[in-house]
C-alpha cells in the first residue's frame, strides 16, 4: 500500500480476525447494513437469505486473500460447486481460483434443506449473488471511510479496492471483525450481464480432477484413524420381525469387533472392510425373519393402484364452451423406479465426548441430523452432519438410511468412527423407490383444437423424506420403534404426484385431478423430477395422439395451444436444432418424436426431439440422434447446463425404455443390474446436442430435472412414429415392443 | 503374504487371500479410485489393469495375482501431471458424479492399450461392460476418442508415466473436507461443435 490511510489498514491487517473466523454460525438479530433504508428490510429478501439474512452466513472475507462462501446445498455430481463459486467470484470480483466453497454442513452452512427440486441455483445462487455483491459494496463502503473519500471515487478488481492516486487495499486488509454480520438487504448492486467475467462461462468443473485421478472426491474414500467397518443385515422384507440371527457365532469370527441387535436392526462391526462382509454374510444366512404382509401383484400393478383409497382433489378446472363428447381417452402407467446409484449408500459417523458427527451423502443435512437426533434421543445441537459427495443419488435413496445406520453404530461404539457401506442388493431391496403412477386422459377436439381436457392421475406421495425419525429404516427396526410417519402431499405449485400434470397448454375447457393413495404397498420417496416424468409422458403423448387424430404436425400441434413466448421460443428452437422440418419420413422401424414441458409450470423450459430406429424382430429401440433446447434463465455454466441436460436425457432413456422394479408376493426380486437393467453403452445414441438459449440476466431457473419429462415423451412419440402402435405403459423394453410387433415370432 | 505390483510398486500383503482385490486397493494400499460399485462383477466401478487387460476387482481374489502387474487410474497420472487419458477426460469433462468414471477410464485405457486406432464402434463395445447412471456417456465416448488422439500424437499410453506420487490420506480427516479440491487454473472450455 502507498496511501495515507496505510497505517490504518496496516494495523487491521495484522488484527485481522476479519468476518472470516467467527467460530459460531450467524443466526439472530444484527445491525442493519450500511444503506439499508427504513423499509428495506420488509421486502423480501432474495433467495435463501430470506431464511439465512446475515451476510456472514454466506460469505467470508478470509485473511489470506481468500473468501469463504457457505452453501447449503450439496454437490451431488451436478456441478454446483463450480456453478456457486461462479457466481461468487463473479459478484465478489475475486478470481475463481481465490473462492473457497463450503457446502451443506450443519455446523457451518445455512439450513437451506434439500438439495433437491432444481432449487440451489434459484435459492442458494441467487442468494449468494446478492451476499456477495452486497459484500462488496461494504468492502468499497469500508475503504471509503477508512480513506475519508467517496464511495464513487472506489471500484474493485480481483480482490482489491481501488482509489485515485494509486490507492489501494485487499479485501483482507479492509474487512474488519463483524463487517459483514450484517443483515442483508433487499437489492443489491449486482453485475451486469455485459460485465460478466467469470458467471456465463464454461469453465471447467473444480471436482473432475479427483475424480479423475484418484483423489479423494466421496464419502466413501474418507478413511479416519481407528476406523471400523460395518455391514448391515436388512430383513427380506421391509418391516419383517427377526426372530434369531447367529450373533455368538459372527462374534468369533476373524476381525468381528462386535454384532449389534436392537429389535429388528442387525449388524456386524469389524476391523478390515472384507472382513465386515464374510461376518454379514454368515449373519445373514442364520438370521431368521417372520414373513409381513404380502406384496402387490405385479401383474396388476396399476389396479391395485386404483383399487386403494385415494384423497381425490381437483387442482385446475377451467369451464369453457360446450362442446361435443370425449373423442379419445388412454391410460398411462409407471412401474416403480430405482434411484440406482452406481455407489451404494455410505455414511460414517463418530461419537466424540458426546457430540455424534456423521459423514454423508444426503440431500438434507438438517432434517438428515434432526431424524438422527429423533433416533437416539439426543439434542439437535449434539448431532452434526456433514455432507460430502457420493455416488449420484437422483433423489431420496439410501444415502439418509446409511446415515442413520453408521449413527447408530457410532453411538454403540464411542469414540471409534464406524464406516457404514450398502451391498449391491441392500440398495437395489431398500432404498425408497420412484413411485408408480396411472394417468387417465381423454379429450376432444374442434376445429383443429383442444376444446376439452380431462386428465387423472394416482399417485402415492413423492417425499418420504427425514425430518421425523420414523422416515430412517434403522429408526423403525429398532427394539422401541419410530413409527413410519403419515405420507404428506406435496403443495401445487411444485407438487408430487401432481408435478406438471396441468398443462401448460390452453384448452376450450379442462379438468385435472389428482387421486393422492394413501397406503404404499413399496417403500417409496422422491425420484428425480417426482411425478413430472410420468405425468409430461402422459400428457405429451398424449398430445401426440390428438395432433394425429387432427392430422397436424406434433410441432405445430404444440405451438397452436401454447401462447407463452419463452416456451414457444424453446420448442422453436428444439425443432430448429433437430430440423425437424426435414426430418425423415416414418418407415422401415425409422421415426421421430417431440416432447416438451415447464419443469413445474414455473421453472426450466425444455423441448426434446428424438429419431428412433425400433427393429420389430427385437423390439430394440435405438435411438439415433436426440436434439434439445432449454431456458433456464440466465447461465451460469453453459457447459454445466448442457451436461445435466445430456444426463437427464439419457436417464430418462433408461427409465423410459428398460426400468421396471420387479417383486413377487414375499420380496423385492430386482436386486442388482442383471434383475434390474439400466441403459448400457448399447442404447446410447449415435448423436445428441443441447442448445441453450441465451436469457442475460433472468432469474436462474435450474435444470437438473428439466429434460427427465420432455425425453419420455419425445422417445415414446418416436417409438410410435416409427412403428404405428402407441405404446402407453412403460417401460418401452424390447419385450414389450417385440410382443406387440411381432407376434408371429413369439407365437412359437 | 502375498506380493502384489500395484502401479509399477510391490507391497506385500496380509490379507487373506480370497480377498478380492478391491477392498486391497482401497483399505490396505488407500488408492481411491477402482470403487465398490456392485461386489458382483456386473458394473464396471471396479474395473483395474492386469497385465494390460481389465479387470474386475470386486470379484478377483488376491491370490490370483502375485506376479501380476496391476494398474489403477492413480498409476495414469496425477492431478498436477495427467495422463492422456485423465487428460482427455478433464477437457471433454467427462463426469457428473464421477463414481463410475475410473472404471471407464481403466477399460478405455485397456482397449487403447491394446488398439489406438479402435474405432466408436471398438469403443462402445468395450465400453458396454461399464455402467454410468448420470448418463454422462456422450461425453465419455468423446473424452476416449480424444485420449486416442492425446496419445497418438504423443506416441504414449501414458502407463510409463513417473511413479504416482504416494496416496495420501484423505484430507483434514478430522473438519470437513471442504476445501481439499485442488485448484488448478480455469481454462475456459473451448466452445465446440457437438457430436
Amino acid at each position: 500500500m502507498s496511501a495515507p490511510a496505510d497505517a490504518a489498514l496496516t494495523r487491521r491487517a495484522v488484527l485481522q480476525g476479519s468476518g472470516a473466523l467467527l467460530v459460531s454460525f450467524s443466526v439472530g438479530w444484527a445491525r442493519p447494513a450500511q444503506g439499508a433504508g427504513a423499509g428495506a428490510g420488509a421486502a423480501k429478501l432474495p433467495g435463501s437469505l430470506a431464511k439465512s439474512p446475515l451476510l456472514d452466513a454466506w460469505i467470508r472475507i478470509d485473511a489470506d486473500g481468500f473468501a469463504t462462501a457457505f452453501t447449503g446445498k450439496a454437490e451431488l455430481g451436478q456441478g454446483i460447486r463450480t456453478a456457486l463459486s461462479q457466481v461468487v467470484a463473479e459478484e465478489l470480483q475475486l478470481p475463481l481460483e481465490r473462492v473457497r466453497l463450503v457446502t451443506a454442513d450443519t455446523g457451518r452452512t445455512a439450513n437451506e434443506g434439500y438439495t433437491a427440486g432444481s432449487h440451489s441455483m434459484q435459492d442458494s445462487g441467487t442468494a449468494l449473488r446478492h451476499a456477495a455483491a452486497q459484500a462488496r459494496e461494504i468492502l468499497i463502503d469500508e475503504a471509503a471511510r477508512i480513506w475519508k473519500l467517496p464511495a464513487q471515487q472506489l471500484r474493485t478488481q480481483s480482490g482489491v479496492v481501488m482509489g485515485p492516486d494509486g490507492l489501494r487495499a485487499t479485501y483482507a486488509e479492509i474487512v474488519a471483525p463483524n463487517l459483514l454480520h450484517v443483515t442483508a438487504r433487499s437489492i443489491s448492486q449486482l453485475t451486469q450481464p455485459d460485465q460478466f467475467r467469470v458467471l456465463g462461462r464454461p469453465l471447467q468443473r473444480i471436482d473432475i480432477p479427483a475424480k479423475v485421478t484418484g483423489g479423494a472426491a466421496y464419502v466413501h474414500d474418507m478413511r479416519l484413524p481407528g476406523m471400523l467397518h460395518a455391514r448391515i443385515v436388512r430383513p427380506p422384507r421391509h418391516g419383517a420381525r427377526l426372530i434369531e440371527a447367529p450373533l455368538q457365532a459372527v462374534e468369533r469370527m476373524p476381525g468381528v469387533a462386535q454384532v449389534i441387535r436392537n429389535g429388528n436392526f442387525l449388524a456386524v462391526v469389524a476391523q478390515r472392510e472384507f472382513q465386515t462382509i464374510k461376518a454379514m454374510q454368515v449373519l445373514a444366512a442364520g438370521a431368521r425373519w417372520q414373513p409381513t404382509a404380502a406384496l402387490p401383484d405385479e401383474a396388476h400393478l396399476a389396479d391395485t393402484l386404483l383399487g386403494l383409497p385415494a384423497q381425490t382433489r381437483v387442482i385446475s378446472q377451467n369451464t369453457g364452451a360446450a362442446c361435443g363428447p370425449m373423442q379419445l381417452e388412454a391410460t398411462y402407467t409407471r412401474p416403480y423406479l430405482s434411484h440406482g446409484s452406481i455407489g451404494p449408500s455410505c455414511a460414517i459417523a463418530q461419537l466424540t465426548e458426546g457430540m455424534l458427527t456423521v459423514w454423508t451423502h444426503t440431500q438434507g443435512v438438517f432434517p438428515d441430523r434432526q431424524a438422527i437426533a429423533e433416533m437416539l434421543g439426543l439434542p439437535v445441537e449434539k448431532v452434526r452432519c456433514i455432507q460430502v459427495e457420493g455416488s449420484g443419488c437422483y433423489g431420496h435413496n439410501g444415502a439418509d438410511d446409511a446415515a442413520a445406520d453408521a449413527a447408530l453404530l457410532a453411538s454403540a461404539l464411542a469414540n471409534r468412527p464406524v464406516r457404514v457401506q450398502w451391498m449391491r442388493e441392500q440398495e437395489h431391496g431398500c432404498e425408497p423407490y420412484g413411485p408408480a403412477m396411472v394417468a387417465k386422459v381423454s379429450a376432444c377436439l374442434t376445429g383443429g383444437r383442444i376444446c376439452a381436457w380431462n386428465y387423472d392421475v394416482w399417485s402415492n406421495t413423492h417425499s418420504m423424506r427425514p425430518g421425523p425419525a420414523g422416515a430412517l429404516l434403522a429408526a423403525r427396526q429398532l427394539g422401541k420403534p419410530f413409527l413410519e410417519p403419515e405420507p404428506k402431499l406435496i403443495p401445487l405449485p411444485e407438487g408430487g404426484g401432481d408435478r406438471n400434470a396441468i398443462p401448460l397448454y390452453s384448452f376450450g375447457s379442462s379438468k385435472v385431478v389428482h387421486h393422492f393413495i394413501h397406503d404404499m404397498p413399496l417403500r417409496v420417496s422422491a425420484l428425480r423430477s417426482l411425478g413430472a416424468h410420468m405425468n409430461v409422458f402422459a400428457i405429451e403423448s398424449f398430445m401426440d395422439e390428438l395432433a394425429l387424430r387432427a392430422a397436424v404436425d406434433p410441432v405445430e400441434w404444440r405451438l397452436r395451444h401454447l401462447q407463452e413466448p419463452r416456451a414457444r421460443e424453446v420448442i422453436t428452437a428444439a425443432a430448429d436444432e433437430f430440423n425437424w422440418a426435414a426430418r425423415p419420413s416414418p418407415g422401415g422401424g425409422r421415426g421421430c418424436g417431440f416432447a416438451f414441458a415447464q419443469y413445474k409450470n414455473l421453472a426450466a423450459y425444455c423441448a426434446v426431439a428424438m429419431e428412433v430406429d425400433v427393429d420389430a424382430d427385437t423390439g430394440r429401440t435405438q435411438v439415433r440422434r436426440v436434439a434439445c433446447a432449454v431456458d433456464t434463465g440466465q447461465v451460469v455454466n453453459p457447459d454445466g447446463v448442457r451436461n445435466q441436460i445430456e444426463g437427464a436425457v439419457l436417464q430418462s432413456m433408461s427409465w423410459t425404455l428398460f426400468e421396471r422394479v420387479r417383486f413377487d408376493a414375499t420380496q423385492i426380486t430386482s436386486v442388482d443390474w442383471a434383475t434390474y437393467p439400466i441403459l448400457r453403452f448399447s442404447a446410447v445414441p449415435h448423436a445428441l446436442t443441447v442448445r441453450i438459449l441465451d436469457r442475460p440476466g433472468l432469474p436462474f431457473l435450474g435444470c437438473g430435472e428439466a429434460g427427465q419429462g420432455p425425453a419420455a415423451a419425445a422417445l415414446a412419440n418416436a417409438i410410435a412414429h416409427a412403428t404405428g402402435r402407441r405404446f402407453r405403459d412403460l417401460p418401452l423394453d424390447p419385450a414389450r415392443l417385440r410382443r406387440a410387433l411381432a407376434p408371429q415370432l413369439t407365437a412359437r | 503374504m502375498i506380493e502384489l505390483r500395484v502401479n509399477g510398486r510391490t507391497h506385500r500383503i496380509s490379507a487373506d487371500a480370497d480377498t478380492p482385490l478391491l477392498y486391497v486397493l482401497r483399505d490396505e494400499l488407500e488408492l481411491n479410485a477402482a470403487k465398490f460399485g456392485c461386489g458382483l462383477g456386473q458394473c464396471g466401478a471396479c474395473t483395474v489393469l492386469v497385465d494390460g487387460i481389465a479387470s474386475l476387482s470386486c470379484v478377483t481374489p488376491i491370490v490370483l495375482l502375485a506376479g501380476r502387474q496391476i494398474t489403477t487410474l492413480e498409476g495414469l497420472g496425477t492431478p498436477q501431471q495427467p495422463g492422456p487419458m485423465q487428460q482427455a477426460f478433464i477437457e471433454e469433462q467427462a463426469a457428473q458424479c464421477g463414481y463410475c468414471i475410473a472404471g471407464m477410464m481403466m477399460r478405455a485405457q485397456g482397449l487403447l492399450q491394446r488398439d489406438l486406432h479402435a474405432t466408436d464402434a471398438d469403443i462402445r463395445k468395450e465400453l458396454e461392460h461399464n455402467l454410468c447412471r448420470c448418463g454422462s456417456h456422450m461425453r465419455i465416448l468423446r473424452a476416449v476418442r480424444r485420449a486416442a488422439g492425446l496419445m497418438l500424437a504423443s506416441g504414449s499410453t501414458g502407463v510409463t508415466a513417473p511413479d504416482p506420487a504416494q496416496p495420501s490420506a484423505y484430507p483434514e480427516v478430522t473438519a470437513p473436507p471442504d476445501d481439499g479440491m485442488r485448484r488448478p487454473a480455469h481454462p475456459d472450455l473451448r466452445e465446440r461443435p457437438q457430436r
